[in-house]
Order: C-alpha cells, then structure tokens, then sequence
C-alpha cells in the first residue's frame, strides 16, 4: 500500500503577465518522503512555493495538502515553513535561542495564552532536534548563519508540523557545515517522520540526502527518486539547467 | 527629601508618578528600541505638546476648560498622531521611518501656532516642556496609576504576539497573528504613557526614558525578557535617583533623569568593554 499523498501538484502553471514561470508542473510527495526540489535561478521554484503555501493563485491545475485542495485547506499548523529570508534578521535583537524557539508556537496558542511545562517541554526538545541545545540560552545574534539557520528551523518544528518546507536553507550557512546540516535534516526526516521538501539551485550535495528529486525550470524535467537520478547523464541535466553542467558529488 | 516626602503631599505625588513611569516606560520602549522606532516617541511628545497647548489656549480665551487637566487634550492628540503615524506608515511602506518626521514636525507646527494665537502662557508651560517635580498632582498621580496598570496588563496578556511581531513581523503575519490589532492597541498605550510621563521630565525629554535604559539593557542582557527587566531597573534607577538629586541639588527633574540615564547608559558601554577586554 502507497503511503498518504502529502503533497500534490497537479498540472499547475503560472504567469506573471505575459511570462509563463511554471508549465504544467505535476508532482506528488508521499508522507515520510525527503524531496529536493532543485532547479537554476530564475526557474520558478519561489513561486512554485508561493502557490503551495497558497500565497499566489496559479492560473491553471491544482495544489492539495494532505487530500484538501489548497484554497479549502486550513491545517496550516501541519506545514511549517522556513523562508529563505529567515536569517536576515536583526542581529542585535536580543533575544535568546530559546526565545526565537518559542515563538513558534505564538499562533497555535492563540491569544492570551502561555506556554505550559509541555509546550516548554516541546520547545526544548526541537532544540534538541536541531542540535542547538547547549546554546539555548544564547542570544541568536551571537550566533553562526548555520546556527541561526538551525534555530529557524527548530522554530519551525516546534508546533510539530508534518510537513517541513524550506527555501534555500543553507544560504548563509558556511560550505565546511552544509554536510551536518543536511544531516541534521536527515535526522529529522528518518527519526522524527518530518516530511521535508526542500528547495535549492544547489544540485551536487543534495542528492545524497533526499529520497526524491524534483528538476524545475518552468517545467518539470524531472520528478523521481533521488538514485535514478545520480544516474542521469550530465547532457541531460545540461539540457534542464540550459548550459554545461557538471554535478560534483562530495566524498565523506 | 525622605523627611520632605513626609511632610509635602507634592514630593510624594511627583515620587510615585516618577516610580510608575520608571516602571512603564521603558517597558514600552524595550518593544520601542527594537522595532527600530526610536523617535515615535519624539514625534508623539511633540503631538501631545500641541494638545497640552489647545487645551491651555482653549482655557485662557474662552473660559472654558478651567481646572480641566491639560493632560487629557494632550492624551487625546497624543493617540490621534499614534493613529496618524500607522496610517502613514502603511500609505509610505518601504520608507516607513518617513511617518515620524512628518508627526513631529506637524506636531510642534501646531503647538507654536497655538502658544502664538494664546499671546503666551504664564509658567505654566514651561513645566509641561522641562517636568517639574511640583506639578504633579493627586488627579494626575491617579491618572498615570491608571495607565501603568492598562501598559502592564496588556503587555502581560499581549508578549508573545508583541516579541514575535518585533523579531519577525512577516513570519508573525504569515503564521495568522492580528497584526494590525496588536499594533494598535500598541501604539495607543505609547500615546499614553508619553502623555503621563510628561509631568515628570516634560515633553522635551519623554522620550529618553523610552529609550535610553533599553540602549544600556540591550548591550547587557541575554534574551528579551531579560532586556525588559533590566531597561525596568536602569529605568527606576535613573528616575528614582534623579528626583531626589533634583530635590536636593535644585535641578529641573526631567534634565536631572535624563543625564543619570546617560551616565548609566555610558557606564554600561564601557563595562561591557572593559568586560570583554
């Protein structure tokens, strides 16, 4: 048996006036999956992620989360999100690990609500998850760009959502950690079920982490698991990215 | 001024005025500071000197008004250019910071036109420019008591949605809160306790007390909540320290509270130095 359909897109395009950003983009992600979803600047993947999030309105197909069409979906708290733009923020906020954590759960409590021992409880373990926990009481500005990117994160999984999307997570962070933060991700894939759709024009390092890769560039050149794709020639993805191209795979 | 406090019912009305505000002000203006709107204070101040200035204008050519407290205008001004500034905040998007100049300047454009259409004002308003520890009285003690508690209150019930609308406002408004709720209510209790804080370090300088204590906490403390507790205690410090050097030394109070605040603020920069080595 197949399992849920997390996520599925289904013949979605898009355009911006007269400029077409997404053809006939199709796709699915299955619960537990780690996708990554990989493509050149420029090729579409932010708005592709707008229309999930369901900030844009695609002109044509159809986006549902967990089997609920996107514009009657209202579960949001199973999706969490972390923006491209997460670790652009003021550096000199002081504001502790901890703190940033916890504010994840700001719209789940609702209004004039605090955090009881559980939810403190939950806070701490998605700390724990990212592997920021000795530095929790830290003010997040003293921190690395992959640190903070981890506290993002965490942020994100603190209101335990089933579906973690991220956008370009590991802008910012420094090329000697890329390889522990896609294994923390790993981690979060494998032990805590998470599933992840994670967005990057970084095609090298990623493949060996994601179960399923997606190649976006207006349309979808491919969508598969993530072997058959280390097994594509490099004319083929010559042909996807529009120029020469040759994939480095990191040897650890 | 112990045994003054005793015996003059003023020294003791401008003392829990100034505890009060110690305590509300830099609350307020943790959220203030780091929001990056240091100077929405300066530009309220100056609305409120508008208000304080009609009222007074209003009282002296019609005799209408008389023995009303000035406070009240001032407080009604002070919230209506707190609704100005949002509004133009949201008319000027990308150049948000915009809205402050144009309140401030509309602000002290009206307060001079009403001081010139009055032919002056007794000493009156000096007071309202510099503080004064003699013009505090009752009713207005009572007055800042009141707001103290709504400040109090609604940051307790509010926190969580404020701390995250000031660290990530996109992400707060992505994830569903009110926004737009929030900084109202926000907005409007600045307007207030600029209002009530007048009395004390006058208009002139209200906003220092918003802003300096949160300058020294902010190099010193980990975490928010800490932040908070720190621009509270330098905030009372400088107040409490103040008024009795003002009393003492024969200081206008409002001058007195906002050099000590500096001297604290600069002694905290250079410890933090000293500190680091």
């Amino acid at each position: 048996m197949k399992t849920e359909e997390v996520l599925k897109v289904e013949h979605v395009s898009f355009r911006y006036e007269k400029e077409n950003v997404l053809e006939d983009v199709t796709f699915s992600v299955r619960k537990g999956a780690f996708l990554g979803l990989v493509g050149p600047n420029g090729s579409g993947k932010s708005t592709l992620l707008k229309c999930i999030l369901g900030l844009l309105k695609p002109q044509q197909g159809n986006i549902s989360l967990f089997g609920t069409p996107i514009s009657e979906f209202k579960e949001w708290h199973r999706v969490g999100f972390v923006s491209q733009k997460a670790n652009s923020f003021n550096t000199g906020f002081p504001a502790t690990v901890y703190e940033v954590v916890a504010s994840g759960l700001t719209a789940k409590l609702g209004l004039f609500r605090f955090l009881t021992a559980r939810e403190k409880q939950a806070v701490m373990e998605a700390i724990e998850a990212v592997g920021m926990a000795k530095f929790h009481k830290q003010n997040i500005g003293e921190l690395s760009g992959g640190q903070q990117q981890r506290v993002f994160i965490a942020r994100a999984i603190v209101s335990k959502p089933e579906l973690l999307i991220l956008d370009e997570p590991t802008v910012g962070v420094d090329v000697h950690h890329v390889q522990s933060f896609y294994n923390m991700l790993d981690e979060l894939n494998r032990r805590l079920g998470i599933t992840l759709l994670l967005v990057t024009h970084d095609v090298g390092t990623i493949t060996e982490k994601v179960t399923h890769v997606a190649c976006l560039n207006k349309h979808l050149y491919f969508h598969g698991k993530a072997d058959e794709f280390a097994q594509l020639q490099d004319h083929d993805l010559s042909k996807f990215y529009g120029h020469h191209l040759h994939v480095l795979s990191h040897q650890h | 001024m112990v045994e003054a406090m005793f015996q003059y019912e003023f020294l003791r009305n401008a003392f829990l005025a100034g505890v009060l505000i110690g305590l509300v002000a830099p609350l307020l203006g943790v959220f203030i500071v780091v929001r990056r709107l240091s100077l929405i204070a300066d530009a309220l101040s100056h609305v409120t000197l508008a208000g304080i200035a009609a009222s007074l204008l209003i009282e002296k050519k019609f005799g209408t008004f008389v023995g009303w407290n000035p406070l009240y205008m001032g407080m009604g001004f002070s919230v209506a250019g707190s609704l100005f500034i949002e509004k133009l905040r949201s008319v000027y998007k990308y150049y948000q910071e915009l809205a402050i100049p144009i309140i401030l300047s509309g602000g002290i454009g009206l307060s001079v036109i009403f001081i010139s259409l009055a032919n002056g004002f007794n000493t009156d308003l000096f007071s309202y420019l510099f503080g004064s520890v003699s013009a505090v009285s009752r009713q207005d003690v009572w007055i800042i008591f009141g707001i103290a508690c709504a400040v109090i209150m609604a940051i307790g019930l509010l926190y969580k949605e404020l701390f995250l609308l000031s660290f990530d406002e996109e992400y707060a408004v992505a994830s569903g809160i009110r926004a737009k709720t929030i900084h109202f209510v926000f907005i409007v209790l600045v307007a207030l306790v600029i209002a009530a804080s007048m009395r004390i370090v006058g208009i002139l300088l209200v906003s220092s007390l918003m802003t300096l204590p949160v300058a020294a906490s902010i190099r010193i403390a980990k975490g928010f909540k800490q932040a908070i507790v720190y621009s509270v205690l330098l905030g009372e410090l400088a107040v409490i320290a103040g008024l009795f050097m003002s009393y003492e030394l024969d200081l206008a109070p409002g001058g007195t509270i906002v050099m000590l605040s500096v001297l604290i603020l600069l002694i905290t920069i250079l410890w933090k130095k000293w500190r680091r080595g």
